[in-house]
């Protein structure tokens, strides 16, 4: 039971914008679809809703070829970057719409809605129009739309990035709740690593219309199969430096000299890629195994929790991630630490070669 | 964005297939066998080949209604683009006296063709016309004015007419167009110094272009249709000195009956109206696409 | 370059403003010190744009002065005020190429061609738009044409301030990054006084050297990032800045501590003693990334019901509750996460104690 999609490619006007995609989603399970700009994220949902016909390929729902099928025959509800509501209905009328066509009894509706509305703390804004509502309350209107009719593929395209991140932060420990008591497949597409994690469930990480990994979110985190997927799973960006082993001898980026211990142990020669999430650098040694990378800062972005500052090392360039705020002059030099055994290690073509043992207690 | 092939969607289209057929097909294929024939009556006509087309594109009675239309529609386009949009700029931008200024630009839209004809015949009349008895008063005439007494009369008369009719139409569209200028244009301009001529030519020009290609076109298009009007105030006269090319067009076919002759004639008619608006929308379109590409 | 000063700038959008909230901006007196870097930063509807607006002159205040260099500009326009300003979207002229855009102000200003073509390439220069200057304007992506709107403003030497009023809202995500970084050279560069309007912590903590907090028609705090993240004056502030913000409980005091529901927090004696002076109702406040999670009781340590983990990767926040009080923490990635029941430890250098909304210390 569920939705499989089988093969599809989608080219439009001769461009790929999907190569041969197979997946498949359980009922009731729920899926992060995970990629940069352009990465295909929209045009697989569009195609999954039925909005879109795949060049070639084949939507399997339930076991039923569903390709050809008009998105009116098909159980979705889908949520959009934009907020879109009807402007001239009142929230309640935009919630019950869905509902209306079906001929539902009018009681059940009005008992539907009100429940939904509840769940998106819309209730006190039923007689309200879309105009009368803040950018938060008309995605949420259009959330409770998507969620009042029980459909069997609930899809949401980047919903929460046209919102300020307060509300942002707000919505999706919300969007979480709600996803959990669902019995639908929730398929939801992000740019950040972050609302994936928290959202759990499965990843598919995209990228130019491929799918370059898939699995359980927190798996897929801690052991991305490819640098490409490391990179499209971290924020900001993994750091990766160029290095070879020769002789036993490991040598990353300005000649830093890494010990080839714990999982680095038995690293065949040959050229590789040490890359390293930005949390793991620190600006102090924190133990004694700690290799020193010296740069130069070009920019410190503060978020009001942390501060990245992005390091020029060599020919390449760096990110660290530290907690809290801290002022950096641009062009200053700097140190930073960290302890190899957080390296991942992917070779010339970007395959994984070896990762870090599964991190911390809670994993 | 690609849609779903759904064969039923054919059917909604069906009943506007119906209509076109009925109405610009057929009658178009009609004049394209009439061109073609020589018809003496019912059941007797004679397959004449392009006789009719080379009698048409020699007659020079066509050429002189041709250069007369030429003459008129760019004269009247000439006037009523820059009016147009001087008029646009001149309307206030909200409060009541947006209202108003719309629905009065709207009023000579709304009246039926004919009818303007007519008013204007009332109001250029020498002996109870306001603008005939008031222009005469002025004495500044050696021929009294009259728009029957003189082409030159009969030409101000219509082209007044014309542009007094049609120039609300390209202030509207330019008026939408400016509304559709965001504020931060107006205050970058204000903040870069820009004159008023400046902010003219470099903001709301350009962004009017969409909307003016579109002007431009409709009234190319209509002006070098126009029946209507010089009929019910001119006839075409006085002399042939308003008879354009649809005035002509009627004389012959409904006139002299000469159906073969005008059948040849609308359609090249129909190819010159054709062939410019491909030339005029080519040519905006091509100023657009160099700022996009180049 | 100018220092420039509000003195008692007060705007409302009605013609006979009454009660409070009439006002888009409430009585506002502050100082922009030649060659800073400044963001105002709030939520939308704090009347950021407003404030910035009668900077630039587009907008003349209800009531009040503004000043540069000590001389009254409140009754001048834009253009005789020398500000540069860049718009949320990009703001070019369509028809012209790239060097004429940023010629223009220097043009209608009457330089003349070889000032003019001399400035232009310093500017383009600046900011990387030296090969596109023939092209034309209209077919560049979205961060070159936000470039060429900052070099419009740039390219005039006698500048007084460059105001920005959320110029990266159409930027691609990737790419802000890249742009500003390119504002904070263009800032050391040139040591222009830079205005810098957003809701986006990031871009403001980011870019200035002080940032404005407004709320609600008010400014609420004026300090650097350290300042706005330690030392919030207001509970607002506290709220907006961090992710994610500050947690509020209401509290009594007791001596040296604080009580929240009977549960008592231990305070800096100093902030203790300055809260027992403070009227109005007392709230604590401590940042989620300051608090100690504990998985076993500790000294000191709250015991609170855990209830979510959000996992975001390079950190955890942790929801949990204490007698009804929701608490967040935030813990990094592989510190150990208590179940059930956890003791949370509040250091009392980091717990803060707010009187009517307002930071007592």
């Amino acid at each position: 039971m569920g939705l499989k999609i089988q093969n599809v490619t989608k080219v439009v006007g001769g461009e790929t914008h999907l190569r041969q995609i197979d997946l498949a989603f359980e009922k009731g399970s729920r899926n992060v679809l995970l990629g940069r700009t352009l990465s295909g994220k929209t045009s697989l949902l569009r195609i999954m809703a039925g909005l879109d016909r795949p060049s070639s390929g084949k939507i399997i729902i339930d076991g039923q070829d569903m390709t050809g099928v008009s998105v009116r025959k098909r159980s979705i509800a889908m949520v959009y970057q934009q907020f879109i509501n009807y402007p001239s209905l009142t929230v309640y009328n935009n919630i019950a719409s869905p509902l209306k066509i079906t001929g539902i009894p009018k009681k059940e509706v009005d008992r539907r809605v009100r429940e939904t509305a509840e769940m998106l703390h819309l209730e006190d804004m039923l007689d309200r129009i879309p105009a009368e509502l803040s950018g938060g309350q008309q995605q949420r209107t259009a959330i409770a739309r998507a969620l009042v009719k029980d459909a069997q593929l609930l899809l949401l395209d980047e919903p929460l990035v046209n919102l300020d991140y307060k509300l942002r932060e707000e919505l999706r420990v919300e969007l979480q709740e709600i996803f959990r008591k669902r019995s639908a497949i929730v398929v939801y597409t992000t740019t950040e690593p972050s609302e994936a994690l928290m959202l759990g469930g499965n990843v598919v990480v995209l990228d130019e219309g491929r799918v370059l990994q898939t699995g359980a979110t927190a798996t897929a985190y801690q052991r991305p199969e490819t640098l490409r997927a490391a990179e499209v799973f971290s924020d900001p960006p993994i750091n990766a430096l160029e290095s070879a082993v020769t002789n036993g001898r490991a040598v990353m980026g300005d000649n830093i000299p890494v010990p080839l211990t714990g999982h680095l142990t038995d690293l065949a020669d040959g050229s590789y890629r040490f890359a390293f999430r930005s949390n793991n650098l620190w600006l102090s040694s924190q133990t004694d195994g700690d290799l020193a990378i010296t740069g130069t800062v070009e920019l410190a972005e503060i978020n009001g929790s942390e501060t990245f500052i992005y390091v020029h090392h060599g020919k390449s360039a760096f990110v660290v991630q530290q907690e809290g705020v801290h002022p950096f002059a641009m062009g200053n030099e700097i140190t930073v630490f960290i302890d190899p055994k957080h390296f991942f290690v992917y070779g010339t073509a970007g395959q994984l070669v070896a990762a870090p043992p599964a991190a911390g207690p809670t994993a | 964005m690609e849609k779903w092939a759904d064969n039923k969607a054919w059917f909604l289209v069906l009943p506007v297939f119906v209509v076109v057929a009925f109405s610009a097909i057929i009658p178009l294929m009609t004049v394209v066998n009439y061109s073609l024939q020589d018809i003496f009556g019912p059941g007797n006509a004679v397959f004449v080949g392009t006789e009719w087309f080379k009698e048409m594109l020699t007659d020079t009675r066509l050429h002189d209604a041709l250069g007369r239309q030429f003459i008129f529609s760019s004269l009247v386009l000439m006037i009523e683009i820059p009016l147009g949009i001087l008029i646009a700029l001149a309307m206030p931008k909200k409060g009541w006296g947006a209202s108003a200024s719309l629905v009065t630009l709207a009023i000579p839209l709304l009246i039926p063709w004919n009818v303007i004809g007519t008013i204007w015949i009332i109001f250029t009349r020498p002996d109870i016309g306001l603008f005939g008895v008031g222009i005469n008063s002025l004495n500044l005439l050696d021929v009294p004015f009259d728009h029957t007494a003189r082409p030159s009369y009969a030409w101000v008369t219509l082209m007044a007419m014309e542009v007094w009719h049609w120039t609300p139409l390209v202030a509207l569209l330019c008026y939408a167009g400016l509304r559709a200028i965001p504020e931060a244009y107006y205050q970058a301009a204000k903040i870069d110094g820009a004159s008023s001529w400046a902010v003219f030519r470099y903001i709301q020009l350009p962004k009017m272009r969409g909307v003016l290609t579109i002007a431009i076109l409709l009234r190319w298009m209509d002006s070098f249709l126009i029946y209507a009007e010089p009929f019910a105030l001119t006839g075409g006269g006085p002399g042939n000195s308003t008879t354009f090319l649809s005035i002509y067009l009627v004389k012959l076919a409904t006139g002299q009956f000469d159906l073969g002759p005008a059948a040849a004639f609308s359609l090249i008619y129909f190819l010159i109206v054709l062939l410019f608006c491909f030339i005029f929308y080519q040519a905006l379109l091509n100023v657009g696409k160099g700022e996009k590409t180049s | 370059m100018a220092r420039i000063e509000f003195d008692q700038i007060a705007h409302s959008y009605y013609p006979n403003p009454t009660v409070a909230s009439d006002y888009a901006l409430k009585e506002i007196n502050t100082l922009w010190e030649d060659g800073g870097a400044y963001a105002l930063l709030g939520p939308s509807g704090c009347g950021k744009t407003t404030l910035l607006n009668v900077i630039s002159g587009l907008l003349k205040p209800s009531k009040g002065r503004v000043l540069y260099d000590g001389i009254d500009v409140t009754d001048l326009p834009p253009e005789k005020r020398n500000i540069a300003q860049v718009f949320q979207f990009p703001v070019l002229y369509d028809t012209m190429t790239v060097f004429d855009n940023l010629a223009f102000p220097l043009r209608n200003r009457g330089f003349n061609n070889t000032d003019t073509t001399r400035r232009v390439h310093e500017v383009a220069d600046i900011l990387d738009l030296t090969p596109d200057l023939k092209r034309k304007a209209a077919g560049l992506s979205a961060d070159a044409k936000q470039k060429i709107s900052l070099g419009r403003g740039l390219v005039r030497s006698d500048v007084a301030a460059v105001l920005f009023d959320e110029p990266l809202t159409v930027i691609d995500p990737h790419l802000k990054w890249h742009l500003r970084r390119k504002l904070k050279e263009i800032h050391e560069q040139l040591k222009l006084t830079m205005i810098y309007v957003t809701h986006d912590q990031v871009e403001a903590l980011t870019f200035a050297d002080q940032v404005i907090v407004m709320y609600e028609g008010e400014i609420v705090q004026v300090g650097t990032p350290e300042a706005l993240v330690e030392n919030p004056r207001h509970k607002f502030v506290g709220y907006f800045i961090g992710s994610p913000g500050m947690n509020f409980l209401p509290c009594t005091l007791e001596g040296q501590n604080a009580r929240v529901d009977g549960v008592t927090i231990a305070l800096d004696p100093e902030t203790a003693a300055l809260g027992a002076k403070a009227r109005g109702m007392l709230e604590l406040g401590i940042r989620p990334m300051h608090m100690e999670v504990h998985g076993s009781p500790v000294d000191g340590g709250v015991p609170v019901t855990m209830k979510t983990v959000e996992d975001q990767g390079s950190f955890k926040i942790l929801t949990s509750a204490l007698n009804g009080h929701t608490l967040l923490s935030r813990v990094p990635e592989g510190h150990p996460v208590p179940e059930k029941q956890a003791w949370l430890k509040f250091p009392p250098q980091r717990t803060k104690l707010f009187a009517d909304e307002r930071l007592i210390r």
